[in-house]
C-alpha cells in the first residue's frame, strides 16, 4: 500500500491557520493541566494529557475535541434531562386508580423530527471531522524538514537521523518549532517485530507502528521540554515499559545535541578493563557503541548511553546503580525483557558499568 | 416426533423423584429450546464469574503504581482472557441463550426450527469453551513456552506468529474460538429458520415482538461477521504449522490484513451482541410503562438499518494504523451514520415511557441504567468516530471505558433485566425484589464508579493493556476509584447469585404472568410445559395478551 502521506492538499503546511481550524494557537495555549514533576536534570516532564498540547497537531485536535465534546456535552445534558424529567413526571404514584395510561403508538411526525435532526449534526460533525482528518494527515513536509527514522522493537525505541549520522535510543530529541516558521520534524515509523503505536499525548495523535509497513508522522512542539509518551499498541510481555520521552530543544541546543551525537565513543583511560569485559561477551552482538568492534543492531545504540535520562526504556532512572542491577539481570527491572543475564562476576560487573559510565 | 413419544403411562403409580444421573441425563440428551437456553445462559453466567474474578484481579493490579501482585506475563493472559471470554463465553451464549428460550415462545411454536442442530450448536460451544480453558493446562506446547493465550482479545499479527508466540497457547485461542463459532453459526441459522417457518397463525412478520426481529438481525449479521473471522483464523493456523505467510511479516506478509479481517468480524459482533440488548429493553420498557412501544414500525426500521450499516464501519477501529485520509473519511462516514438509527432507537424508547405509569421493578431498573449508561456510550462512541480525535483516545483507557459502557452498561445491564424478568417464566419463580434491588444498587455504583474515571486516566495518556505504570503521571487516583468500583460490582454479582440460587428454592410462585405483560410467552405456564402450548395460539395484534384483557379496546386497529 502506498504510503498515505500526499503532496498537495494541505494549505500553507503548519504556517497558514485554516478557516475553520485554527492550526497554530500558541497566544491562545492553556496552561497544562496535569501535574509536573522534575526530573534527574532539573528540567520538568509534564503529565500526558490530550488537552495540554504543546503545539500542532496536537492543538489542532484539542481545538476539535473540544467542538466535538460540546456538541456530545449538549446532547447528553438534553437528552439524559428529558430521560430524569420523564421518570419522574410519569412515575406510578402511590394513588394510582389501577387503569392502564392512553396506549400510544407512535407518530410520524415526530419520527420524522427526531430523524432529521440527528441527521444534521452528524452532517456537520463528519465534515468537520473529515476536513480536520485531512489538514492534519496530508500536510506535505516541507523541503527542509528534520527526517527521522522510528523502529519499533519489542521494548524499546530506536531512533535513526540519516542525515545527520545519529543513532539513539529511547529518547526523541527534536528543534521547537516557531509557529510562525514552523520547523517540523517528519518521523517515518516502523518496526522491526510486532505492532507498536506511537504516541506523545502532549504533541500528537498516536500513529501505529507495524512491521513490513511505513508510516508518516509529523512533529511541531511550540515550547520546548520532555514530553512523555509511551506505546499504545499490545507488543507482548513488556508492551507497558516502552515509555518514550520527547526532548523538544531550543534551535542552537538541538544542534549542539547533535553535534555531541555524532562523536564517537569517549575513550577513557581507566575503563579499558570494562571495555574489554565488554567486547569479550555477547554484549556485542547486540550493542553497537561506534568506534569500538561493538556493532550490534539488535538493542540500543550505547554510544553515548549516559547522556538518556532512563535505562530498558523507562524502565528506571540512568544512575549507576541502577545500571548496575540491569546489567546483572534485566528481569529484575524489567522482567521478560529480551536481554538475557550475561552471568559476569562481580568484578567485572563494576568493570563494565564503570565502562558504561564512561559513554558520555 | 409423534403424540407416541410423549405418551406418559398415566395408570402407573407416580414414581419416587427421578434420582440425579436420571436428571443430568435428561439435561444432556435434550433438544428442547427451554433447556438449551437455560444451559446457554447458566454456563454464560458461570463464565461471567471466571472472568470477572480475572477483571477483579487486573483492577487490584493496576490499584497503584508499580505494584507486584501479578506478573507481566500473568497479566498478559488475564487481560486476554478476560476478553475472550466476556465476548464469546459470556455476552453471546446468554443472550443467544434468551433467543433460543424465547423466540418460539414468542412466535407461538413448539420448539425451534432444527431441534438437534441447536443442541449440537450448544455443544459445540461449551467444547471451544473447555478448549480455551484447557490451554491453562496444555498450552506450554512442546517448546515449554505459553500456558494461556496472552495475545489480546484481538490477537494482532504478527504477535501471534511463531518467532513471536511459541508454544500452544494461540492455537487454543483460535481453536476454541473457531469451534464455538461453528456453534454459534449453528444457532443463527436456527433462529433465522424460525422466523421464517414456525410463526404461529397471524403472527406476521410485523407483528413479531421486537426482540425476535432484533434476535434475527443480530443472527444475520452473526452470518455475515462470523466467517471472516474463522477465515482469517484458519490462515493464522496455516501460518503457524505449515508456513504459510498471510500475516507473517517477515516473509512479507501483512499485518495491517489480519487487523482488517478482525474488525470486519469485531464491530458487526458488538451489534451481535447489542441488538439483542436492544430487543430485551424493548420488552421490559413497554411492560413497566404499561403503554405499546413506540413508533414499532420505525423500531425494526432503526434495528435492521444499524444492522446493514455497521457492517460498513470497521476500520474506525484502525485510525491509527495509517490508512490514507480518504479511507479515514469514508469510516468517518460512515461510523457517524449508524448514530443515527441508534439516537431514534433511544428517543423511542424515551417516547415509550413518555405519559406512562413506571413501575420500577428490578427489570425496569436496569433498563433505565441501561438508557443512561448506553446515551453515554454512545457519545463517547461519536468522539471515537472523528478521526483527529481517534487518534488520542484509541488504545487508551478511554476506548476501554467507552466499550464497556457499550458492553457492561448496555449489555451486560439489559442481560441482568432479562433475567429478571424471565426467570419467573424459566422456573416457576419470582426473584426476590428486595435482593434484586441491592444488586442494581451496588452495579450501577460499582459499574459507573469503575469505567467513569477510565475516560479520564485515557485523556491523561494512559494507554490500556499495561500491567503497570510509574508513578507521578497523574494516574493514581482514577485508577484507585475505578478498583473500588471493580469491588462494588463483585459483590453486586455476588449478591445476584446468591438471589438467583435463593430464589430457584424459594422464591414466590410466579404463575402465568406475574407482570402482567403481553407477548405469547406469558400465556402459557410457568414453566412451561415441553410442548409449550396445548393448543397452538392465534394472534391479531402485536400485543396478544392485551387483547385477551381488553377485549372492549383491542390493539388490531390501530397497528
Amino acid at each position: 500500500m502506498q504510503s498515505p502521506f500526499r503532496r498537495g492538499s494541505y494549505a500553507g503546511a503548519i504556517a497558514l491557520p485554516s478557516p475553520g481550524l485554527p492550526n497554530s494557537r500558541s497566544a491562545r495555549r492553556l496552561p497544562p493541566l496535569t501535574p509536573c514533576r522534575e526530573n534527574v536534570n532539573g528540567d520538568v516532564v509534564h503529565g500526558a494529557s490530550i488537552f495540554a498540547p504543546a503545539g500542532a497537531p496536537a492543538d489542532a485536535i484539542q481545538t476539535l475535541s473540544l467542538f466535538v465534546l460540546a456538541i456530545t456535552g449538549i446532547i447528553f445534558v438534553i437528552v439524559g434531562g428529558l430521560m430524569v424529567y420523564c421518570l419522574v413526571r410519569y412515575r406510578r404514584r402511590s394513588d394510582d386508580d389501577g387503569r392502564e395510561p392512553p396506549q400510544v403508538y407512535g407518530s410520524n411526525p415526530v419520527e420524522l423530527a427526531w430523524t432529521v435532526v440527528p441527521i444534521i449534526i452528524v452532517f456537520v460533525l463528519t465534515t468537520t471531522a473529515i476536513r480536520s482528518t485531512y489538514e492534519i494527515q496530508a500536510a506535505p513536509p516541507p523541503p527542509d524538514s528534520l527526517q527521522v527514522r522510528v523502529v519499533g522493537h519489542q521494548w524499546w525505541w530506536e531512533f535513526q537521523y540519516p542525515a545527520l549520522g545519529v543513532i539513539t535510543a529511547n529518547e526523541l530529541h527534536i528543534p521547537v518549532s516557531d509557529p510562525a516558521h514552523p520547523t517540523p520534524t517528519y518521523l517515518t515509523l516502523e518496526s522491526a517485530d510486532v505492532a507498536h503505536s506511537f504516541w506523545v499525548p502532549r504533541l500528537a495523535g498516536k500513529t501505529d507502528v507495524i512491521p513490513n509497513r511505513r508510516n508518516i508522522m509529523w512533529l511541531a512542539p511550540a515550547q520546548s521540554g520532555t514530553y512523555v509518551g509511551q506505546c499504545a499498541e499490545f507488543c507482548g510481555t513488556q508492551h507497558a515499559k516502552m515509555l518514550l520521552r520527547v526532548v523538544v530543544h531550543p534551535a542552537d541546543d538541538f544542534a549542539r545535541w547533535v553535534q555531541a551525537q555524532r562523536q564517537p565513543a569517549a575513550r577513557n583511560p581507566g575503563a579499558e578493563a570494562g571495555r574489554q569485559v565488554f567486547e569479550a561477551t555477547a554484549c556485542v552482538s547486540c550493542h553497537a557503541v561506534r568506534g569500538t568492534g561493538a556493532s550490534g543492531t539488535f538493542g540500543p545504540d550505547l554510544t553515548h548511553l549516559m547522556s538518556r535520562e532512563t535505562i530498558g526504556a523507562g524502565a528506571a532512572q540512568n544512575d549507576l546503580a541502577n545500571l548496575r542491577d540491569w546489567v546483572e539481570d534485566p528481569n529484575r527491572l524489567k522482567p521478560g525483557v529480551l536481554m538475557p543475564a550475561m552471568q559476569l562476576t562481580q568484578p567485572q560487573l563494576d568493570q563494565v558499568v564503570s565502562y558504561l559510565a564512561s559513554l558520555r | 416426533m409423534g403424540v407416541l413419544d410423549r405418551t406418559v403411562p398415566a395408570a402407573e403409580p407416580v414414581a419416587e423423584a427421578p434420582s440425579l444421573v436420571t436428571r443430568l441425563h435428561g439435561w444432556v440428551v435434550t433438544v428442547d429450546h427451554k433447556r438449551l437456553g437455560i444451559m446457554y445462559i447458566v454456563s454464560g453466567i458461570l463464565f461471567l464469574l471466571v472472568a470477572g474474578s480475572m477483571a477483579t484481579t487486573i483492577r487490584l493490579q493496576l490499584v497503584v503504581p508499580n505494584n507486584h501482585l501479578v506478573p507481566p506475563q500473568v497479566f498478559n493472559r488475564l487481560m486476554t482472557m478476560h476478553g475472550t471470554t466476556m465476548i464469546f463465553l459470556v455476552a453471546i451464549p446468554i443472550l443467544f441463550g434468551f433467543g433460543n428460550y424465547l423466540i418460539p415462545l414468542m412466535l407461538g411454536a413448539r420448539d425451534l426450527a432444527f431441534p438437534r442442530l441447536n443442541a449440537f450448536g450448544f455443544w459445540l460451544f461449551l467444547f471451544g469453551a473447555l478448549l480455551l480453558y484447557f490451554s491453562y493446562l496444555a498450552g506450554d506446547g512442546l517448546s515449554g513456552a505459553g500456558s494461556a493465550p496472552d495475545v489480546g482479545w484481538f490477537a494482532y499479527a504478527p504477535l501471534t506468529e511463531r518467532p513471536f508466540s511459541r508454544g500452544s497457547s494461540t492455537d487454543y485461542w483460535i481453536l476454541g474460538i473457531a469451534l464455538a463459532g461453528i456453534g454459534t453459526t449453528a444457532t443463527a441459522v436456527n433462529l433465522l429458520a424460525t422466523a421464517a417457518s414456525m410463526r404461529c397463525r397471524g403472527m406476521t412478520l410485523g407483528r413479531m415482538p421486537l426482540f425476535v426481529w432484533l434476535m434475527l438481525t443480530s443472527s444475520a449479521q452473526l452470518l455475515i461477521a462470523l466467517p471472516p473471522l474463522t477465515a482469517a483464523q484458519v490462515m493464522l493456523l496455516l501460518d503457524r504449522f505449515l508456513g504459510a505467510h498471510f500475516f507473517d511479516t517477515q516473509a512479507g506478509g501483512s499485518a495491517v490484513l489480519w487487523q482488517h479481517f478482525f474488525w470486519l468480524f469485531g464491530h458487526p459482533e458488538v451489534y451481535v451482541l447489542v441488538l439483542p440488548a436492544f430487543g430485551i429493553a424493548s420488552e421490559i420498557i413497554p411492560v413497566f410503562s404499561r403503554k405499546p412501544i413506540f413508533g414499532y414500525p420505525v423500531m425494526v426500521a432503526a434495528s435492521v438499518g444499524i444492522g446493514l450499516i455497521s457492517i460498513s464501519v470497521w476500520a474506525h477501529h484502525m485510525f491509527a494504523v495509517g490508512m490514507s485520509p480518504a479511507a479515514n473519511s469514508f469510516f468517518i462516514a460512515s461510523s457517524f451514520m449508524v448514530a443515527v438509527p441508534t439516537g431514534i432507537k433511544i428517543f423511542n424508547w424515551l417516547a415509550t415511557m413518555w405519559g406512562g405509569k413506571i413501575r420500577f421493578t428490578t427489570p425496569m431498573l436496569f433498563c433505565i441504567a441501561f438508557l443512561f449508561q448506553f446515551l453515554c456510550a454512545g457519545l463517547t462512541g461519536v468522539m471515537l468516530a472523528v478521526a483527529p480525535f481517534n487518534w488520542q483516545l484509541t488504545d487508551s483507557y478511554f476506548v476501554v471505558a467507552h466499550f464497556h459502557y457499550v458492553i457492561v452498561g448496555a449489555i451486560v445491564f439489559n442481560i441482568f433485566a432479562g433475567i429478571y424478568y424471565w426467570f419467573p417464566k424459566m422456573t416457576g419463580r419470582m426473584m426476590s425484589e428486595r435482593l434484586g434491588r441491592w444488586h442494581f444498587w451496588l452495579m450501577v455504583i460499582g459499574f459507573n464508579l469503575t469505567f467513569g474515571p477510565q475516560h479520564i486516566a485515557g485523556m491523561l495518556g494512559m494507554p490500556r493493556r499495561i500491567y503497570t505504570y510509574e508513578a507521578g503521571r497523574g494516574w493514581e487516583i482514577w485508577n484507585q476509584l475505578s478498583t473500588l468500583g471493580a469491588l462494588f460490582q463483585a459483590a453486586a454479582i455476588l449478591v445476584f447469585a446468591w438471589n438467583a440460587i435463593v430464589s430457584l428454592r424459594r422464591g414466590a410462585v410466579a404463575g402465568n404472568d406475574p407482570w402482567d405483560a403481553w407477548t405469547l410467552e406469558w400465556s402459557t405456564t410457568s414453566p412451561p410445559p415441553e410442548y409449550n402450548f396445548a393448543t397452538l395460539p392465534e394472534v391479531r395484534s402485536r400485543r396478544p395478551l392485551w387483547d385477551l384483557k381488553h377485549p372492549d379496546d383491542p390493539d388490531g386497529p390501530y397497528e
